[in-house]
Parts: C-alpha cells; sequence; structure tokens
C-alpha cells in the first residue's frame, strides 16, 4: 500500500496544506519514497531535486504555520519536462548536446510555479528535443509504461505522463509539439491539456517547432489541469507570441469547472473513428454515449484538409528545428567534439556527436524543405495547407462547441515496436497533430482500457482560447466515470 | 587608350548602428569598448529556450531613416530568419528582413558642387541585428565577444548610381549627417557605428563596343578615406585588369576585396562568389509589424529638415558661401543655434561669421558644439547687431564674442567695460583727424598729389587715425572726415 496522501489530487492538497492539516514535506516524502520505489522499474526522471524540494516545502510549511497566504499550487510536488529551463539542475532536453548544460535563467512557467508555492521535484524524460511518440528518442534514459513496463509512455513528455502515472508527483508540465501532452497522457491514463497557442508563454521552453510549441498541464484529473492552467497562463512580455489578454482573457479554469454545459453539441467525423483500433474504437464510442446521456447532441463534421495535417506538419516542425537548433554547434555552450581539426569540425563533429538518429533526421527534412528551390514547394506549400486546416476547425466550431476524437488510433505499443520505421511512428500522430497546425486547445482524458488493459484517452478540442469551456466539457465526463481513479499497474 | 571611354558604375551597401539605449531583441544595454561579454543575457546569447522581443524604438528609428531617404514605408513588415554558421552568430541564424523590407525605393540627394544635387536611388532599407566580434589571437585558438551581437543594424542598399570616388565619399558624407540629423546614430566610422561596402565596375567603350568589367565588391570599409581611395584605386585596376585579360562580367564571377589601408589598395578575398543558401524564413518567435497611418503619423512628426536642404536654404536665402553653409549644417544643433540667433533680428552673415570664425573655433578645440560653449542666443545677436550698427567694429565683436563664453555679462556691457565702443561723433573724431593731418604733411601731399602713393598714403593716415583712438573710431566715419578735408 502508497502513501494515502499520494492518492489525493493537486487541488484536495493544496488545500489541506494551506489549511495546515497536512504537511507539505510529507507530500515531498511521500513522493520521493515512490520514486525511489518505482523510478527503477519507470525511468521517468532525468534529475530530481530532493534537497531543494525539501526545503522549499519547509518554507510553505512554516508560512502556513504563521498564518501567511500561501500559492495556488502551494507545498505541492511538481515535475518539469526536461526541456524547460530552470536556473537549477540541468536543462538536457533528453540530448547528449546538452547532457551537461545548466541554464543561468527560469522558464516563464518555473517562475510562475514557484510564485504559486509549487514545490519542483524533478525533470522528467522526453524524446530528445521533444522529437517523437515513445520518449524512446531520449539520448539519456528509457522510460516505460506504468500500466505495463514492456510499453512505452507515449512521448514526447513521456517522462512527465509516467511520472504523474505512477505517483511519482502530484501534476507534471509537458510540452506539446503535435500531440506530446495528449499523446503520453493517453498511453498512460492521465489527463494532458494542450492550451491554446499563445496561451501559455513559451519563454524558456526548448524550442522545436516554434510555431506550434505550447507548454501544458498533466494531472491525474481535469480539475488538478484546470488549476495548474490558472498558474501558468498569461501574457508574458518576454514572448512575444503570448497572447495579449485583453484580446483573450485568462478564465478563472478551476473556477466554473463543475458547471455542465447546457445543450451540448459534439462534433465528431465518423471516419476519424473508423481509423483506430477496435479498443479504441469501443471506448471512445462508450465515452460518447456517456455525453449522449447526459444531453448532449453529436453533430457530424467535415474536416476535408485533415489527412494533409502529416504532411504539413512534417514540413512546418521540422523546418523551424533546423533553424531552431542551429545553436547547438559546440561553440558556446553544450557538447563539443574533443579533437576538432578546424573549427567547421567543432560544428560538424559536436553535432553528429551530440544529436540521436530522430534528430538528424528531422534536421535534415527542416533543412531541405528551406532550401533555395524547394521553399516554395515545401515549407510555403505546407503554411497553406496550415491555414486551410484552421480553417476546417473554425467552420466546425460554427456547428459545435467542441470536437471529440482519439488521441491516438492505438493504445500504448511495445518498446521497439515502431523504432524502425519511422513514418509509422509518425502516423500515429494523426489526431493530434492538426490541433497544432491549428493553434487550439485540446485535452485528452481517460476513457478506459483496451482489452490489454491499457489505457484510452478521449481527445476533447474547443476553439482558440476557449479552455474554460473545453474543461468543464471533459469534467462533464469525468465526473461520470470511474477511469481515471484506476491506479497504474506498477502502482 | 586613345579610343577608350569608360564610366564608373557604384552601388553601396551601407550598415548603420542605431543608437538606442538598449539591444534590438533584448534589454541589453549597447555599449562600445566594455569588457568582452559584460552585455549579454540569455536573449542575445542565443541560449536554449530564449526568445527576441522586438525594440520598437530601433523599428521607429529605421522608419525614421526610411523617411528620410524617401522610402515607401511598408503597412506591413516581417521578421525572417537567415542561417548561417559562425561562431560570432550565437544562434547561427540572424533574424533580418528578407523578401518584405520595412522600406523601399526611395532616394538621398548628395552634393555634387555648384549648388548641384544628384539623386542616388535607395533600393531598400531593412532592420536586422548585429553579429558579435571573433578575435583570432597567434594560438591555437580565437575568442568571442558576444557585446555587440544583437545591436540593431540598418541596412542600406543603393542602386548603381554612383560615378566616383568622390560621389560615393559624398554619399556617405551625407548620409552620416542625415542619421546624425535625425539623432538614430552617432555614426561614428571607427567606432563601426556605419561600415560601407561598395559594388564596383566599369563600363568601357572601345572600338564603339561595350564591356562591363566584372563587378568587385569591397568589405566592411569605415572611413570616408578608405571608401574613396578603394573605388578609386578599384578604377584604376579594372581598366588595368581588362586592357591586359579583357575580362568581361559573367555570372559568378563578382570578387570580394578588401582595403589594405597602409598599401592604399584593395586585396583579393574570394574570387568567386559562392551561391550561399541562407535558407531565409519567417522568423516565428516575432509577430509580424503592422504600420498603422497613426503611428506612421507619429514618426513623420519626428521628422526635420535635412542637413543638405537647410545648406541650399542658407546659400539661398541667407547669402552665404557654399562652404559657410555645410559648416553650419556640419550638425544639427549647430545649426539650430545658428537659426535661433537669425531669429533674434540678427543679420545672417554676421552671425556666421561670429559662429564660424570663433564660436566653432573654441567649440572644435573644445571637442564640443556650438550650445556648449555658455553662449545665450540673445546676446549673439546683440553682438552682430552692435557690429551691423557700427558701435563696434569686427575685430572688436570678435572679442567680446571671446568674453561672453567665459561671463554673464551682455555684449553692450563688456563692450563699455573694454573701452570698445566706437567713436562715430564725427565732430570728436575731426579733432583726431586733424591733429593727424598736421603731424604728417609729407602724406597729406602724397594723397593730394594723387598719384601713385595717393592710396596707400590715405590708408596711412586712417591707421594713424585708428590708432590716436586706440582703435575705437569708426572707420567709415574717418574714412568719410578724410575724404572731405583732403579733397
Amino acid at each position: 500500500m502508497q502513501n494515502k496522501l499520494l492518492d489525493m489530487g493537486i487541488k484536495e492538497l493544496r488545500d489541506e496544506i494551506a489549511a495546515g492539516r497536512v504537511k507539505s514535506i510529507s507530500a515531498v516524502e511521500a513522493v520521493f519514497e515512490s520514486i525511489e520505489n518505482r523510478e527503477a522499474l519507470i525511468g521517468a526522471y532525468i534529475s530530481t531535486f530532493k534537497e531543494r524540494a525539501i526545503a522549499k516545502a519547509r518554507e510553505t510549511d512554516s508560512k502556513v504555520a504563521a498564518g501567511e497566504k500561501v500559492g495556488a499550487l502551494a507545498g505541492v510536488p511538481i515535475a518539469l519536462k526536461d526541456n524547460i529551463c530552470s536556473d537549477f539542475g540541468a536543462t538536457t532536453c533528453g540530448s547528449r548536446i546538452l547532457e551537461n548544460f545548466c541554464s543561468p535563467y527560469n522558464a516563464t512557467v518555473v517562475e510562475k510555479l514557484s510564485a504559486a508555492d509549487a514545490v519542483i521535484i524533478g525533470k522528467t524524460n522526453l524524446d530528445e528535443f521533444a522529437m517523437g511518440s515513445s520518449t524512446e528518442n531520449s539520448g539519456l534514459k528509457q522510460t516505460f509504461n506504468p500500466w505495463d513496463t514492456s510499453r512505452v509512455p507515449g512521448g514526447s513528455s513521456g517522462g512527465s505522463a509516467a511520472a504523474v502515472a505512477a505517483d511519482m508527483c502530484f501534476g507534471a508540465l509537458g510540452s506539446d509539439t503535435g500531440g506530446s501532452i495528449r499523446q503520453p497522457a493517453s498511453f498512460c491514463g492521465v489527463v494532458g491539456l494542450k492550451p491554446t497557442y499563445g496561451r501559455v508563454s513559451r519563454y524558456g521552453l526548448v524550442a522545436y517547432g516554434s510555431s506550434l510549441d505550447q507548454i501544458g498541464p498533466i494531472t491525474k484529473t481535469v480539475t488538478d489541469a484546470a488549476l495548474m492552467l490558472s498558474v501558468i497562463a498569461g501574457h508574458d512580455e518576454r514572448d512575444s507570441t503570448s497572447v495579449d489578454e485583453s484580446q483573450a482573457a485568462v478564465d478563472d479554469y478551476p473556477g466554473g469547472i463543475d458547471e455542465a454545459v447546457d445543450g451540448l453539441k459534439i462534433g465528431m467525423v465518423t471516419k476519424f473513428n473508423e481509423g483506430a483500433d477496435q479498443g479504441v474504437r469501443s471506448a471512445i464510442e462508450a465515452a460518447i454515449e456517456v455525453y449522449r446521456k447526459m444531453g448532449a447532441e453529436i453533430v457530424e463534421i467535415e474536416m476535408p484538409y485533415f489527412d494533409y495535417s502529416i504532411a504539413a506538419y512534417y514540413m512546418i516542425a521540422t523546418a523551424e528545428a533546423s533553424s531552431n537548433l542551429a545553436r547547438y554547434d559546440g561553440v558556446h555552450y553544450g557538447h563539443r567534439t574533443a579533437k576538432p581539426k578546424d573549427y567547421i569540425e567543432v560544428y560538424s563533429k559536436s553535432r553528429q556527436e551530440g544529436f540521436g538518429k530522430e534528430v538528424k533526421r528531422r534536421i535534415m527534412l527542416g533543412t531541405y524543405a528551406l532550401s533555395s528551390g524547394y521553399y516554395d514547394a515545401y515549407y510555403l506549400k505546407a503554411l497553406k495547407v496550415r491555414n486551410l486546416i484552421r480553417g476546417d476547425f473554425v467552420k466546425a466550431f460554427e456547428k459545435c462547441d467542441c470536437i471529440m476524437m482519439p488521441v491516438s488510433p492505438t493504445t500504448a505499443f511495445k518498446v521497439g515496436e515502431k523504432t524502425d520505421d519511422p513514418l509509422k511512428m509518425y502516423l500515429s500522430d494523426i489526431y493530434t497533430i492538426g490541433v497544432n497546425l491549428a493553434g487550439i486547445p485540446g485535452v485528452s482524458v481517460p476513457c478506459g482500457f483496451d482489452e490489454g488493459g491499457l489505457p484510452v484517452g478521449l481527445q476533447i478540442l474547443g476553439p482558440a482560447f476557449g479552455e474554460a469551456k473545453l474543461l468543464r466539457i471533459a469534467r462533464m465526463y469525468e465526473s461520470q466515470s470511474q477511469w481515471g481513479k484506476k491506479k497504474a499497474t506498477v502502482i | 587608350m586613345a579610343d577608350l571611354e569608360y564610366k564608373v558604375i557604384v552601388g553601396l551597401e551601407i550598415h548603420v548602428h542605431l543608437r538606442t539605449a538598449t539591444k534590438m531583441f533584448c534589454g541589453c544595454e549597447l555599449a562600445y569598448g566594455q569588457q568582452a561579454n559584460s552585455r549579454v543575457c540569455p536573449v542575445c546569447l542565443g541560449l536554449p529556450g530564449s526568445l527576441p522581443v522586438m525594440n520598437k524604438k530601433a523599428f521607429e528609428y529605421s522608419v525614421l531613416a526610411g523617411l528620410a531617404l524617401n522610402c515607401e514605408i511598408a503597412k506591413f513588415t516581417k521578421w525572417d530568419r537567415k542561417g548561417y554558421y559562425y561562431p560570432d552568430l550565437p544562434k547561427n541564424y540572424q533574424i533580418s528582413q528578407y523578401d518584405l523590407p520595412f522600406s523601399e525605393h526611395g532616394y538621398i540627394e548628395i552634393p555634387v558642387g555648384g549648388g548641384q544635387v544628384k539623386k542616388i536611388r535607395i533600393t531598400r532599407a531593412h532592420l536586422e541585428e548585429d553579429a558579435g566580434k571573433n578575435t583570432h589571437t597567434s594560438g591555437n585558438y580565437s575568442q568571442v565577444d558576444l557585446n555587440r551581437a544583437g545591436t540593431p543594424l540598418l541596412e542600406i542598399v543603393t542602386e548603381p548610381d554612383m560615378n566616383s570616388g568622390a560621389e560615393v565619399r559624398a554619399m556617405a558624407v551625407e548620409l552620416q549627417r542625415i542619421v546624425r540629423y535625425l539623432g538614430i546614430s552617432v555614426g561614428d566610422m571607427q567606432k563601426g557605428h556605419m561600415r560601407f561596402e561598395p559594388n564596383i565596375n566599369l563600363i568601357i567603350t572601345k572600338d564603339g563596343k561595350e564591356y562591363r568589367t566584372p563587378i568587385a565588391e569591397i568589405k566592411n570599409l569605415n572611413s570616408f578615406r578608405a571608401l574613396e581611395g578603394s573605388v578609386n584605386y578599384e578604377v584604376v585596376r579594372q581598366l588595368d585588369e581588362f586592357e591586359r585579360t579583357g575580362k568581361v562580367m559573367v555570372e559568378g564571377n563578382k570578387t570580394t576585396r578588401g582595403w589594405d589601408d597602409a598599401g592604399r589598395q584593395t586585396v583579393l578575398q574570394r574570387e568567386k562568389e559562392e551561391a550561399s543558401d541562407y535558407r531565409y524564413f519567417p522568423d516565428p518567435d516575432l509577430l509580424p509589424v503592422v504600420m498603422t497611418d497613426e503611428w506612421l503619423l507619429e514618426i513623420t512628426e519626428r521628422l526635420c529638415e535635412l542637413p543638405l536642404k537647410k545648406q541650399m536654404r542658407y546659400v539661398a536665402d541667407y547669402n552665404l558661401s557654399e562652404y559657410d553653409a555645410s559648416v553650419l549644417t556640419g550638425e544639427r544643433a549647430n545649426a539650430e543655434f545658428f537659426e535661433r540667433v537669425v531669429k533674434a533680428g540678427a543679420e545672417p552673415k554676421r552671425v556666421c561669421n561670429l559662429l564660424t570664425q570663433v564660436g566653432l573655433k573654441v567649440a572644435n578645440a573644445r571637442g564640443c558644439g556650438l550650445v556648449e560653449l555658455g553662449l545665450k542666443e540673445n546676446d549673439v545677436a546683440k553682438l552682430a547687431k552692435m557690429i551691423e550698427g557700427g558701435d563696434i567694429n569686427a575685430s572688436a565683436g570678435d572679442r567680446i564674442m571671446q568674453e561672453m563664453m567665459a561671463s554673464e555679462k551682455g555684449p553692450g556691457q563688456i563692450a563699455r567695460e573694454l573701452n570698445l565702443i566706437q567713436k562715430s561723433d564725427a565732430g570728436e573724431l575731426e579733432v583726431f583727424v586733424e591733429a593727424v593731418l598736421a603731424e604728417n604733411e609729407k602724406a597729406v601731399e602724397d594723397v593730394r598729389s594723387g598719384g601713385k602713393k595717393s592710396k596707400a598714403a590715405r590708408g596711412f593716415l586712417l591707421g594713424q587715425v585708428m590708432q590716436k583712438t586706440k582703435g575705437r573710431a569708426n572707420p567709415k566715419v574717418v574714412s568719410e572726415i578724410l575724404n572731405k578735408k583732403l579733397n
């Protein structure tokens, strides 16, 4: 039996700590006990900060004891995906090229978490530079699925999702460029939210595809995701692409979370479901049935350009990545080759030694797409497709409040199953990628298990900056189901 | 040689450092000559996760330059990444503007002597960030200083409209005056605030046929002397090369050359222009800039009369020489000081003499501007009027001007205290004239004889009167009395 504290959600734990009934230090100790027991099996963390976490927990506990006001995440142990910069520990991005890189500054989200009195306990594993769907592309370690340790946790935020699912933290931040929050959340049976592009500051998130990247929470419940979003959301003057709050206000996400949406209209594309495995389809259909019983209307919508999203995504994301990753050159920081014969070799060998296979593949794809003579045919065309996909969603939301579909066509696959076939791996992102191209928010909610006992995620999408309503819709289902309460087999 | 004619064709690419307080995309202080890597932050170091934020002031400065160069200002402009690997470029891409620069299609007027101007067309002007600086020491390593990385850099590209080294120089001088007038750049060439890269070739007509020599681009010139010298050197070199080899311009045979300042010659750097692929694409970290009518109007209101226009107005309206006008308009603050004095009612030519012959001399010696000499516009105007009205003579005026810089007293008081008020009273002066005539009979005779010596003798007598009055006699009045007495 594990420590009962670990069964709490973030909101509950925070309120108990703030009321002085539970000590933050107890929660931190419980989490580290869990990490000590399970990390060898799961491999969720690249680094942990036990001493620092204990100090921070004590600080919060004494604040509470002194009757001082504490933040929205007071004393709650939280993990960070290791592509989010922190001025403590390393920020590796799961890459050998940054294995020993220590950021001198904090990402805006880290500052916001700290200001809310959260306790950052460690940094989680990921596909190198967030490129991948299984966390197998990490250059530093392997992470396994807490429901079946022969399987992947999904990716790229696999470490964060696994840590939440295995009660090795209460909540975590991930980043989502093409599904990297939602898909691992789905594979690990937890909640994952990708906010609208521009809702959360990217300052300090190591860039992969700058026009697609967005930080978001991975939690055990929808309410917790709402709470974490309320802490990290908002304009940041250091990120020009974070949206001005006069144009899109930050709502009180946890505030109205339990209010059901009246006359809910759910948009669906029948053929999307048909493309998924039987286990996934059944779970999704059952979930839709739950909504129907709550009075929701199902509307068939059309997404004519959706099929092109993978092609467009792998042009845009890789093009941006090829430029974003140019800075890792062995000159200023990070891995530098041992004996370069000239400065060209500092570049070529440092990069050759530091980057993994998938990162190199995407850099080459992106470099090609941006090359003179190819730019119009690839990059520019992909941007046009992106606009069409965006248009698909805008039109769809005229007819419905949200769109539902699977997160992934399959449940968690076996470690090594798809590593030899990158294209197959890319295709598994079919349901998640369009959301990033359109910049809209999407959430993955646990909606049952397949015949093998592996979690299935229901994906719910909403219009831009509609997180408040989106989370309420997700919460409607969660309140009628018990899936999220089931513990991963590792526990 | 006799049947050979040629025309020099030069286009310029100019980089100007803007004088904002902070860098183009971060809050680091813009400073020169500081300890290496002391003015850096995660953004200009290109650290993982950092993001650029546009310096609005730098953009406005650039638009101001674009307006002064008569360019069309784009309603919509964006930022692009220009990718290339170099140790002084921390992100290995430079944030620049590619296909939608903020301004295009302008021109600059340059003086070409005799009050004439010539229009040099501006192809485009765009804004970008500067790179850092690599230092290659004798050891087996190089050092990188990133203090300069991220400095706002205005790039101006002209059409090949200049036809001599002198014109290229005039263009550079004029541009320097403009950016200084607008206050958008310190424009100090030695500090690298302005760097010039001329593209030079010749159109040679020989035996009725036209030939174009291969273009040479001279990199990174940072003095007017080097700029003009390099163009002049290239003309000779390219003529010589053409005569020896007959080589003409073809695709890809543009060369890159450097300037050897000591040897006063250009030196080959790269034989063939490499077709570099910078893989430009729009920077997803920055929002496009939309120029609204209101914003443009706000910037337009910050424009001022440009130096060349001012200079020509001084010649036309104030009857100043072109030289004096160019000296007065050299710096905006000086010109505006001059204009304030004139506005106070003084005669422009007199003011000009006082300012150029006394004021600017002192200012230059002190390394400061006219406005820093402690002169009040009204006092200078008064002084000019006193000279004009004959209360004092010109040399007394210079002396009073000197005194005014060191005291709070007005010119009238100084003149009285130093006893410099001219004697203009005819009755009083007649006594002095009579005395001088009595003492110098020989000279009086010479004048009256009307011979060769007459003019000199008259001057001598005038000088004697001035001496007797200790220089305070009004020479005009004395001269009139002399005329009356001697004729």
